[in-house]
């Protein structure tokens, strides 16, 4: 069956390159980072029949640029892909679906090459777009990572706080908050995702979109100039904080952390995780994401790693059966976070619920979530992150404010996008 | 790095056979192959054939002739300037913060008349340098991160409270030239240090009944006779300095993009390639940075004397 499969392939001419001679026995080489190592160790125990040769590299977080990098060094070489890759970003496929420099495209279309039609059905609706191109699936979401609100619900009680609904009520908690109980605190944008996906995302800011070959931002829009707004207020008012939510002052004040727009993943990397808020059950809540009172009831995303196949894989069933395996098997889908495949999904929620961890409807949040995410949010061949870093963070570690530098942010991602190849007015 | 083939010395040929003169000669001329033939073939394959490469590659596209347009293209990079004046200003901190300390500190060392306190500071100048490149960073990850730096008190009292703060953009220069110097600086000046015991004793004992002190022999004696060797740092500092990039590209990692991926013209050049798969644009720009140290390099060469035999 599957020596015609190949067969077939290969007569149709759908096998792009040279090096697509399928060997089953051939070890398959694995890049990931260290989130996803346990992944490829349950698959090693799993399916000992299958040789695996883990790499683990940084998973190009913070649009760091391994992924791709070490790409253009085995296309430049004529050898040493791997055959398959985790990477942390979902714009990826903006440059691995291409052919580059006469080198085809790295990653495979898994819908023609590799995968069946009926398992890709069993994503999340929409899960699949950021890495849809043409109508082909160029990788597999790990999970899915929609901005949620987070909450603890001893702190709000003690202080007598409601959870807040819409974007306007979460600067109101801040403003009572810094008058009542200076210290306690509701955000972060100490690192370079949060300010563009979980507040300009979130709140329907149009300032990176992709209309045809044209890249579009405007930190000038109305809704845009709200987040800013929101964001300086708060900022100044501490209920906002600078620091990383990843480094060692946030830990530190963690207790003081009364609530938190951020994706589902805070879950694992956040609140059980015993360096960071390490909440005790019971204590945190995640509601519906925060919304304009005028405006659509949507929200942000941030990342949800990608697996991409390789086109230059020798060895396609190998890839396939550790493709379905890390997506679908109770441990290793989602690694953590809400995984993007929809029976692993529904699982994941159900333990989440009996476990009992966090308090309020966690599933309904989750599910309303994953549901809302705008889809004014493009995934071109860069990411928004490092004109954030480069333009913002220092300009806010300086004390300025983000209104300050915000027409500077806008020119710094307009300059990244034509270098890239899109046009910009 | 700090190597310097000196001339073997020609044996003395008083009272020698002619037949084992030649003897000798013959076996000093495959001594000196055996030296210089790893190198060749290494400057070859590592310096020669890249440069040809990058040659072809800087003035193609897609393997046709394309004439400037590679230089024009990245010279109207709104990246490249900046890149420029950065790696300038870098360039500036620290080859005259290196040529100034370098020199006054061998200098001290040197005069130092205790020998088991001269060899110990100047085994302790050069410990820094055998931490290679990106661990020394590293390192430094640690001094300039104001929670949890040993020496927290110094970044507060500057006025540094967060990591992002130590490493803006405009104090860059400064950071990366303190932490090449910190690298770098011992073992020039364990080679300035050697260079000054060349100076012979008599020329100083001269000078001192003539009345110098020891300020005057060195800024009229010491130094001058110094120059070749700090010609030769200079060049070789000058060329590694316009190379920067382990230093801004592992900060630009740890500081999650605070410090830009496009600081110097080195990390511009690795974009080109990598992010963009130009390596036309890429190759075009080592080009012009291998041209900017070369013509500087033929300068300090002539200047410097450096080819001149005393």
């Amino acid at each position: 069956m599957k020596t015609l499969r190949i067969a077939l392939l290969l007569a149709t001419g759908l096998v792009a390159g040279p090096a697509m001679a399928a060997d089953a026995s051939k070890e398959i080489t694995v890049w990931v980072d260290a989130t996803r190592q346990p992944a490829v160790e349950v698959f090693q125990k799993a399916h000992p029949e299958i040789k695996v040769n883990m790499v683990v590299d940084d998973g190009s977080s913070g649009a760091s640029g391994t992924f791709q990098t070490k790409i253009g060094l085995a296309d430049q070489a004529g050898e040493g892909w791997p055959d398959v890759v985790f990477s942390t970003q979902n714009n990826d496929a903006a440059w691995a679906a291409k052919e580059t420099n006469g080198v085809q495209a790295f990653a495979a279309a898994l819908n023609k090459d590799i995968l069946d039609q009926s398992f890709l059905d069993g994503f999340t609706p929409g899960a699949l777009d950021p890495v849809t191109i043409d109508g082909n699936v160029y990788g597999l979401r790990n999970d899915l990572a929609p901005v949620l609100f987070w909450y603890n619900k001893p702190l709000l009680d003690q202080f007598g706080y409601d959870i807040p609904k819409t974007w306007e009520d979460y600067q109101a908690l801040g403003d009572k908050l810094a008058k009542d109980h200076p210290g306690y605190f509701l955000g972060s944008i100490g690192d370079a995702f949060e300010g563009p996906y979980i507040y300009y995302w979130s709140g329907q800011a149009p300032i990176f979109q992709v209309k045809g070959d044209e890249f579009v931002s405007n930190v000038d829009d109305p809704n845009a100039a709200k987040v800013t707004a929101l964001l300086d207020h708060m900022l100044k008012n501490g209920t906002v904080t600078q620091e990383s939510v990843f480094s060692a002052p946030f830990a530190a004040k963690a207790d003081h952390l009364v609530a938190i727009p951020g994706p589902a993943w805070y879950s694992g990397a956040i609140f059980q995780n015993p360096s960071s808020v390490n909440a005790k059950p019971g204590t945190w809540g995640a509601a519906p994401p925060l919304y304009w009172e005028k405006g659509d009831k949507v929200t942000g995303n941030v990342g949800g790693g990608v697996w991409y196949a390789s086109s230059h894989t020798q060895n396609p069933d190998a890839v396939k059966t550790f493709l379905e395996f890390v997506i679908t098997n109770d441990e290793t889908a989602g690694t953590g976070g809400l995984p993007a495949y929809q029976a692993a999904a529904a699982k994941w929620l159900d333990k989440q619920a009996s476990a009992g961890f966090y308090v309020g409807d966690f599933k309904n949040a989750v599910s309303t979530a994953a549901s809302t995410v705008w889809d004014g949010w493009a995934y071109p061949n860069f990411s928004p992150e490092t004109a954030w870093a480069k333009v913002i963070t220092p300009a806010l570690a300086a004390g300025k404010s983000i209104s300050d530098v915000a027409a500077d942010w806008q020119k710094e991602m307009q300059n990244e996008a034509q270098v890239v190849g899109y046009t910009v007015n | 790095m700090t190597t310097n083939p000196e001339i073997p010395a020609r044996p003395a040929r008083g009272g020698r056979s002619p037949g084992r003169t030649g003897h000798a000669e013959a076996a000093q001329s495959r001594v000196a192959w055996l030296f210089v033939g790893p190198y060749t073939l290494f400057l070859l394959a590592f310096g020669l054939l890249p440069l040809i490469y990058t040659i072809f590659l800087a003035f193609t596209k897609r393997g046709a002739f394309a004439g400037i347009t590679n230089f024009v293209k990245v010279f109207k990079d709104y990246r490249f300037l900046p890149a420029v004046e950065h790696v300038g200003l870098y360039l500036a901190v620290w080859l005259v913060s290196l040529v100034v300390l370098v020199v006054l500190l061998a200098v001290i060392v040197h005069a130092i008349g205790v020998r088991w306190l001269s060899t110990t500071v100047r085994f302790l100048f050069y410990i820094p340098g055998a931490v290679a490149g990106a661990s020394s960073v590293m390192l430094w990850l640690f001094v300039l991160d104001p929670t949890v730096s040993p020496v927290a008190f110094i970044l507060h009292g500057l006025g540094l409270n967060s990591f992002v703060e130590a490493v803006q953009a405009d104090r860059l220069p400064v950071v990366l030239a303190v932490i090449a110097f910190w690298t770098g600086a011992g073992g020039w000046i364990v080679v300035m240090y050697g260079a000054l015991n060349n100076i012979s004793r008599e020329v100083i004992e001269a000078a001192r009944i003539d009345g110098a002190g020891p300020i005057r022999i060195a800024w009229s004696i010491q130094i001058p006779l110094l120059r070749k060797w700090i010609s030769y740092m200079v060049i070789l500092s000058f060329a590694g300095g316009t190379q920067l990039f382990v230093e801004p590209r592992v900060l630009a990692q740890a500081s999650r993009g605070v410090v830009s991926q496009d600081y110097s013209l080195n990390q511009l050049a690795f974009l080109y390639a990598f992010k963009q798969s130009d390596f036309n644009g890429s190759a075009a720009i080592s080009l012009m940075l291998l041209l900017v140290a070369l013509v500087l390099s033929v300068a300090f060469v002539f200047r410097g004397g450096l080819f001149e035999r005393t």
